[in-house]
Parts: C-alpha cells; structure tokens; sequence
C-alpha cells in the first residue's frame, strides 16, 4: 500500500506556538494539526488568544517561538502561500471606497475569485454595491466581510467575529451560504465565534482556547457527549461524583445536579442509569462555560 | 431541531428511521445524498455522512456505487420489530409507573384505549 495515501492532508501545522505582545502573552505552547477541507469552530472568551492564532495563520504576524506551517509552508513573507488564505477580521480591514471598487481590487488579488457568487451574495445580505464602505452600518460591513471570505475561496479561509452587528437571519444566510459554497468547492475554514450554540451545527471539529493554551481539540459531537448532567438524591449523587471531573453542582432540597466531563470510553452514562441517577445532556455552551472559567471560581 | 442534547449524526439516523417507518421513504427508493440533506438542515455535511453511515452498517440504507443512497429492501420491517420490541419496556412501562403514580386505575385505562378504537373505526 502506498503510504502517503494514508496520510492525512494536513492544511495547518502548529507546533509549540508562542505569542506575545510586549509582557503580555496571548498564547503559549499550542499545538495543533488541522486537517485539509474542514470547517473548524475556533471558540474561547474574550482575550483567549483566538485572534492571535488566525493572524499568526494569515502571516499578520510572526510568533515569537514555535513553529507554523500552512499547506508545508512557512506562512510568513510567502506572497504566493498568501493568496491562498484568506482572514476576514471583526474590523472587516476595508479601506474607504465605494463596495463595488473593493469587490474589483480584491478579485485581482484573489486567484480563485467568484465574481457571480460575490455579486449573488451582495444581493442577498442587501448590501448596496455603489455605496461607500464607511456609510455602512455595522451589520452590512460584517456581511460584506462574509461575501469578500466567501467569494475569495482560498483553500484556507478564516473568519474571526466577523458577524458582529449581524441580525439572526442575516447570520442564517452567512451558514446556509456557506455550507452550500462548502459542499461544491471543499476547503478548510475556521470560524471564530462566542455563538456556540447557531453555529456548532457547522463545524466538524471544535478548538477550545483558554487563556492562550489550546484545551480542547474535538468533534462536535464527541464534544457534546462529554458532557453530561446528572441528577439525583443528594448521596447517592455524592459517592457517585467521587473521582469524576466534576464541573459544577447545584443543590435544591435533597436533590443534587452535577454536571462532568466525561472521558471517551467511560462507561459513565450506562452506570448512571444503573445507579437511578437522571441523565441529561449539557449544552455545548454550558461546557464551554464551565471549561473556561474553572479558575475563575471563587 | 436538533437540540435535545444527543448527537446531531444519532438524531440525523433517527429522524431517517421514522421516515422509513412511517412510508415517507419507500424501500428500494433513494434517499437525499449527504450534501442535499446537510444543505438543507444546514448542518456540517460530515455530521449527515456519519448518521447516514450508521444507517448503513445497520443495512436501513445501502451504497450504490457512484448513484446514491438506497433504503435496503426488507429494512421497514426489521425496524417495525426493533420498535415493537422496545414498545412495552419504553412506552408502556412509563405509563404504567405514571397511572400507579396518579391512582389511575387499570380499567380506565382500558375503557379509554377501547374509546380510541372505536372513534378510529367511525372515521373510517
């Protein structure tokens, strides 16, 4: 057999990743590899190091120690490696001219540019073509900054907040868009995003990064079943808790609600119910929660 | 939709299931490919790939090399058993613990499932 078939095409490669600004370090000893043509959720709190991590992809900037490499490469000063990825920032990074004259200057940066799908998709989040940029309102900026990622198909592409000021419908359109641009021409995205919950249905693997280190890296729905909410009489709950990664609790009367985490392979939930304790599911962003704010608790 | 908490690919093969039970999807029909149905529902095409390929290592559907997706000849009524088989300890037995909970005698449960018959027979 050949073994380079059995490769995986890894799009992102990152090795022991260290980023600071002055003494202030954003992020810290992360590693990871992405796999080509997925879409990752990239999810942490404010501050975490998201942005960061996707400059450092873009070749905004360069890590203090670490290694990166996108398709191979050192994403750094490679002008031909940066057609290719494309970063669509909260600011949107537009200059000041009419929507129609971005849409012209950055078609020829772009090798891979759809002309039609930009055009389709401007009609579709009504953004108005022969208005200037900077008398847009917040949520057609973030939607012209969705056409210009979308349109721009670079093999990776990465979208960091960049539906702030959206309405929920404008938001529905940007993830039905783009799944349907995604299942004709595949390639690899990463969506940053505090909206857990509407935007998890879209990615395949979600990263967890917490104050500057990378805590999760997971499918969604491995990520999901982790996660569990278990409830009972107050004793029976407590001997069962005993050595489980408990994450919060709640008491109410004699009955107590824990929520864990739990280990792939346990055999947690079966004994749970064996043991007449309820069983319920933890919303993705309940964990996400409990995750990232474990050392916050008092 | 999509929201009771299990994983979305088990509730993907769940909803297909009841689909097939109910003859929305015949057997020996086609079913939406994986691109169609993750479109639809807007979810991650991976997710609807993995609730279709668990409906395939339980021959509900079956590949057809460069078609399609095909709900397996015999599949309705394998799963009409399953479910049978689970009707009583899932469904009766709940409701049982429920009447014994409420003080709702055996007979009146009777008299109104023999009600239920009877409207269903005059609208016919």
């Amino acid at each position: 057999m050949n073994p380079s078939f059995e490769e995986p095409n890894n799009v992102v490669e990152v090795d022991d990743l260290r980023v600071s600004y002055g003494d202030v370090t954003a992020l810290e000893g992360v590693s990871l590899t992405l796999e080509a043509n997925k879409i990752y959720g990239l999810i942490g709190r404010n501050g975490s190091g998201k942005t960061s991590l996707m400059s450092v992809l873009a070749a905004f900037r360069r890590p203090d120690s670490g290694q990166v490499r996108v398709e191979g490469r050192d994403p750094y000063e490679d002008a031909e490696l940066a057609s290719r990825i494309c970063l669509i920032r909260e600011s949107g990074d537009l200059p000041t001219a009419k929507v129609r004259q971005i849409l012209s200057m950055i078609a020829r940066l772009r090798p891979d540019w759809d002309e039609a799908l930009a055009q389709r998709l401007l009609a579709r989040f009504k953004v108005p073509a022969d208005r200037n940029v900077m008398k847009l309102s917040r949520g057609m900026k973030s939607a012209l900054g969705c056409v210009i990622g979308l349109a721009s198909r670079a093999p990776l592409t990465m979208f960091d907040e960049s539906y702030l000021g959206m309405d929920a419908p404008a938001r529905y359109i940007f993830i039905e868009e783009l799944l349907a641009d995604y299942v004709e021409h595949p390639r690899t995205f990463i969506v940053s995003t505090h909206l857990i919950e509407e935007f998890a249905r879209l990615f395949e693997e979600i990263l967890i990064i917490d104050k500057g280190r990378l805590i999760v890296h997971d499918t969604v729905d491995t990520l999901r079943e982790r996660g569990v909410a278990l409830s009972g009489p107050a004793e029976i709950v407590d001997r069962f808790a005993l050595g489980l990664e408990v994450l919060g609790e709640h008491t109410l009367g004699r009955t107590k609600q824990i929520t864990v985490y739990c280990h792939p392979g346990d055999d947690l939930r079966r004994q749970a119910k064996a043991a007449g304790l309820e069983l319920g599911a933890l919303p993705l962003q309940d964990l996400f929660v409990h995750l990232t704010t474990r050392e916050d608790a008092p | 939709m999509f929201d009771d908490g299990t994983p979305i690919y088990q509730q993907i093969a769940t909803r297909i299931k009841r689909d097939i039970l109910d003859g929305t999807i015949a057997e020996g029909e086609q079913v939406m490919s994986t691109n169609q149905y993750a479109a639809f529902y807007r979810i991650n095409p991976a997710t609807a790939a993995k609730g279709f390929h668990q409906l395939v290592e339980e021959d509900v559907l079956h590949k057809r090399r460069g078609i399609g997706m095909y709900v397996t000849e015999g599949a309705r009524e394998r799963l009409l058993a399953q479910r049978r088989a689970r009707f009583f300890v899932e469904v009766v037995e709940p409701m049982a613990a429920e009447a014994t909970l409420l003080g709702v005698p055996l007979a009146d449960i009777f008299s109104h499932l023999e009600e239920l018959e009877t409207q269903k027979r005059r609208m016919r």
